[in-house]
């Protein structure tokens, strides 16, 4: 009789297997960084124990739209309409305080047709996870330019952007989300860590993921290309993301290394890469950003975070069951206050 | 101050204008008449207004009041017509009887529209006497009253034209102390001061026309007892009422006229009647960037497992048309309360029609039909409320509330609400223990037949609980499909849905005697002026006729039947295009649409009921 164990999946802190985090197969082209991110979901869901029935997924139009359907196959997921997730997401947020909602979408949806919406869902800092996978041209209808496409980028036909990009990360500090991060789809172990950031983060977190368009931009000439990223991308700082339910080593070396604590008691421990930087300061964020463009650098990692203050569901001051659920004694008033209401009115 | 420290203009010089046709003695008109007040916009006339017509409710006289107003906050012409009606004729009259004119914009036109015989209430110095000596005229020194009344001269502006409620009182019999009933009551325990400052003025105007005019016009309110017990408010108030009691959660908006009162109202009411124990709300309210996130949020919440609404007019439907679309399609439950101003396009935006009746029942692109009820009165604001949520959890769509204007922002008396006695029904929702029970579900599968399927919400503790949704093409289980069977099937299943939904709409109000050749077909506010011209037609011109107000949309087959049991049907529209009768079109065989007759008015002034009556005796070659 052999002694040898049948080899037992690896099951998370709630004792699922990571197919149970897994969605369907994925229709988008070979190599696209879409997929990176969706794969990093997947993984940073199971590591983190997060229930995958107690998730809702949204999306708005285009490829990384799509995404959605690719990861997550057990949660709830909203397809919604061109550039008009934010809203979508912000309503069930707030008819469901106890859900964890996770926006994925693109450039096309977040800086063109929905940046309304974009800016009004920082401004309201509604407590959900918001991934833009930002590649710089709207791949469904065949490679035209977004409008985060920089200027001087060359498109695949040889035409030349000359329109000024929007940075979807600046206008996230500078109008109200509590936590920002760029990074980039090559990047696993950094795009892991933020994500994990933004699932322990109570706030709006936003992600900008440059992922690159391996059909219609990852050319020479491209600035969202797999080989322009690598070579213009600035780590800030080696992210390491200790869970709560973790026992947490104390080994830090002076100077070196900074915890910042995430609401559910989470740390992000940042391993400081040759500068100082400070990602609770906005002002010093926003400095970055521009210091780094003007060098032609990317700078990535967490760009901004705040982890305390209250969130849309704080300011709206909504009862701590889920609205959606509340029970018929709860919603509908009592026969005296129609009456009342009814004497006022005489 | 105080009534009893009030200053007294005393008049010295007599005799004081007062002029009346031929010298004629007036025959007594009790309880039957208009009054028709031209102001400023901003000028604190809506207070006086109300005033006004509370008096003469709380004198037992059925009224109603209706305020053309600009699109503009200060300075430009506003008009505010108040009907007593002993017979209880709520509904818009347009010939008035009497005229309060205190602005000078309008003040000469004003008086040219009015009928012969009719009374005039001028301020003095417009001298409007000399206009035409077919009308009895009353001169009132505003000015000099207000001296007397309010010190301050910053504050005088804002009380000066409730003077006019008080010289009217004393021309038309309203008992004073019903006014000032009516004015404390306007004013609330916060804020007795500016009511006392009022009701001095009040008391001065009452006391300068009782010193200083003769009263030489027939026209008097005499005290009855038909609104014991009723009450009086705008359909804005009822329907945001109504929500609330419909256990609404979510509520979303954009301000837009008219509609914007409907939340402004619901939002002090969810802040009095919605908080749990520790104090916090157990509703949400979101004031969104536009009309496209207002809905967007409605959807997002309704598909989240929350009664959601929003409130707008025609220009915020427009926007929200993409979103309605995927309502449909992706079957998510929504409310849409539309308060209808005239269009298209900015159009006038204070004023009334029913121009979004075709619109809203076809709305966005694709095959696409939603449900829409027509509440006729601010009861049926507050009843169709709950309806309109029940229908849009149980057939997992986005409905329209459509109400207008006119009813909207308008004052209506109406009997008090009912406590909706009916458990609020949130459709078919599969919880987890069912899911356990099931072992599964399709989301889009046809179980019951009826076109509805299970749906489930985020948050449901099972691991079979989650499904996607979306807007483009998708089979029973709702994963993405193109094929075209998948395509066909869900879309016949979604018209089979539709029937459903007529079956369990609203049953129209019919009055019918049997044996009439002629029917008349109205829906929301038509109503006030199609009851009235059917007495009209009966009484004045020996004309009998049956009456059918629809009250949702599909037409259930009571509407069917009513058309096919007459030769000609009257069908009432306030827009040009004929908007309903174009429905009918839509949806009916040739032959019951032969039988169908347009009636139509769409000048942004409420429907009365000599344009219907005189509309159908032309109709009928009388």
């Amino acid at each position: 009789m052999s002694a040898t164990a049948i080899p037992q999946p690896k099951r998370n802190r709630l004792g699922l297997d990571v197919l149970a985090y897994r969605g369907s197969k994925t229709t988008l082209c070979a190599g696209c960084g879409h997929n990176s991110v969706s794969e990093r979901i997947v993984e940073v869901f199971f590591e983190l124990g997060v229930q995958p029935w107690n998730v809702a997924k949204f999306s708005g139009i285009g490829c990384s739209s799509k995404s959605p359907a690719y990861f997550l196959g057990l949660s709830h997921g909203f397809n919604a309409v061109h550039g008009r997730s934010p809203a979508v997401a912000t309503g069930a947020a707030l008819a469901n305080r106890n859900v964890k909602c996770m926006v994925v979408t693109g450039d096309g949806d977040t800086a063109s047709i929905g940046i309304g919406q974009y800016f009004h869902l920082l401004r309201r800092n509604v407590p959900l996870i918001y991934i833009i996978e930002d590649n710089g041209v709207y791949g469904l209808t065949k490679g035209q330019f977004s409008a985060t496409a920089e200027v001087g980028a060359k498109h695949k036909t040889g035409a030349i952007n000359t329109m000024p990009k929007i940075d979807c990360a600046l206008l996230a500090i500078e109008m109200g989300a509590t936590l920002v991060a760029r990074t980039f789809s090559g990047d696993k172990r950094q795009l892991a860590a933020v994500l994990k950031a933004c699932v322990a983060h109570n706030g709006l977190s936003v992600v900008d993921v440059i992922s690159p368009c391996t059909t219609f931009n990852d050319h020479d000439g491209s600035t969202k290309s797999y080989a322009y990223v690598k070579d213009h991308a600035e780590p800030l700082h080696d992210i390491d993301f200790v869970p709560y339910f973790n026992e947490i080593e104390v080994e830090i070396e002076e100077g070196e290394v900074r915890d910042i604590e995430l609401h559910d008691g989470s740390l992000l421990r940042l391993r400081k890469l040759g500068r100082d930087y400070d990602p609770t300061s906005r002002r010093a964020a926003i400095d970055l950003i521009h210091s780094s463009e003007a060098k032609g650098e990317i700078a990535t990692g967490l760009l901004y975070v705040a982890p305390a203050g209250p969130t849309f569901v704080d300011t709206l001051n909504l009862t701590a069951a889920p609205l959606a659920t509340l029970p018929e004694s709860v919603t509908r008033p009592p026969r005296e206050a129609l009456e009342m209401v009814m004497e006022e009115l005489r | 101050m105080n009534s009893g420290e009030v200053f007294i203009l005393m008049s010295t010089a007599a005799p004081v204008e007062a002029h009346a046709p031929g010298g004629i003695s007036p025959s007594p008109i009790v309880n039957d008449f208009s009054i028709h007040v031209a102001t400023v916009n901003g000028s604190g006339s809506q207070t006086a207004n109300n005033v006004l017509m509370r008096s003469i409710f709380r004198m037992g006289v059925p009224v109603s009041g209706k305020n053309v107003f600009p699109s503009n906050i200060q300075g430009l012409p506003t008009w505010f017509t108040i009907r007593a009606s002993k017979e209880g004729w709520i509904g818009h009259k347009r010939q008035v009887e009497i005229l309060v004119a205190m602005n000078p914009e309008t003040a000469r036109e004003d008086v040219m529209e009015m009928p012969p015989g009719g009374v005039v209430l001028y301020d003095e110095p417009l001298r409007l006497s000399e206009l035409r000596s077919d009308l009895t005229y009353y001169s009132v020194p505003f000015d000099k009253i207000l001296l007397g009344v309010c010190p301050d001269a910053k504050l005088r502006r804002l009380v000066r034209n409730i003077i006019y409620d008080g010289v009217l009182a004393h021309l038309l019999g309203i008992d004073l102390d019903e006014m000032r009933a009516a004015l404390y009551k306007q004013f609330g325990p916060k804020k007795k001061k500016a009511a006392d400052l009022n009701w001095g003025a009040i008391v001065a105007g009452a006391e300068w026309a009782r010193n200083n005019l003769v009263k030489r016009d027939g026209y008097r309110i005499e005290r009855m007892t038909a609104t014991a017990g009723k009450i009086l408010l705008d359909g804005n108030l009822a329907a945001g009422l109504g929500a609330i009691f419909a256990g609404c959660t979510v509520f979303t908006w954009y301000p837009i006229t008219p509609s914007s009162s409907l939340m402004e109202q619901t939002i002090d009411l969810l802040h009095r009647l919605r908080k749990d124990e520790e104090g916090r709300n157990t509703f949400a309210v979101v004031q969104a960037e536009d009309e496209l996130a207002a809905i967007g949020m409605v959807i997002g919440a309704g598909w989240a497992g929350a009664r959601a609404m929003t409130a707008t007019a025609g220009p915020g439907i427009s926007l929200m048309a993409e979103f309605i679309g995927l309502g449909y399609y992706a079957e998510v439950p929504a409310v849409v309360v539309d308060v209808q101003r005239v269009g298209p396009s900015t159009g006038l935006p204070t004023r009334t029609q029913q121009c979004d009746t075709l619109k809203n029942a076809v709305l966005s692109h694709g095959d696409t039909k939603h449900p829409v009820l027509f509440p006729g009165s601010p009861m049926e604001c507050f009843t169709m409320m709950s309806d309109a949520f029940d229908l849009a959890e149980f057939a997992q769509t986005p409905v329209f509330v459509n109400t207008d204007l006119d009813l909207g922002m308008n004052n209506w008396m109406s009997d008090p609400f009912p406590y909706p006695e009916t458990p609020i029904n949130r459709g078919k929702v599969l919880s987890a223990e069912d899911l356990e029970r099931l072992g599964g579900f399709a989301r889009y599968a046809d179980v019951d037949g009826d076109g509805v399927g299970y749906r489930t919400i985020p948050g449901t503790n099972h691991p079979a609980a989650g499904y996607f949704t979306r807007g483009s093409g998708h089979n029973e289980k709702a994963q993405y499909s193109e094929k075209p069977a998948d395509y066909k099937r869900n879309v016949d299943r979604l018209a089979r849905k539709w029937e459903t939904i007529r079956a369990r709409g609203l049953k129209p109000e019919i009055s019918s005697r049997g044996g009439n050749r002629v029917g008349i077909i109205c829906y929301g506010t038509s109503r006030y002026a199609a009851e009235e011209s059917r007495a009209q037609l009966r009484d004045r011109h020996g004309l009998d006729t049956d009456y059918c107000r629809i009250r949702s949309y599909p037409f259930s087959v009571e509407v069917d039947e009513f058309i096919d049991a007459h030769d000609r049907v009257y069908v009432i529209d306030q827009n040009r295009d004929a908007q309903m009768l174009a429905l009918m079109k839509m949806d009916y065989p040739a032959d019951r649409i032969a039988r169908l007759r347009s009636v139509r008015n769409y000048d942004g002034v409420p429907i009365d009921a000599v344009t219907i009556t005189t509309a159908i005796l032309e109709g009928e070659g009388r």
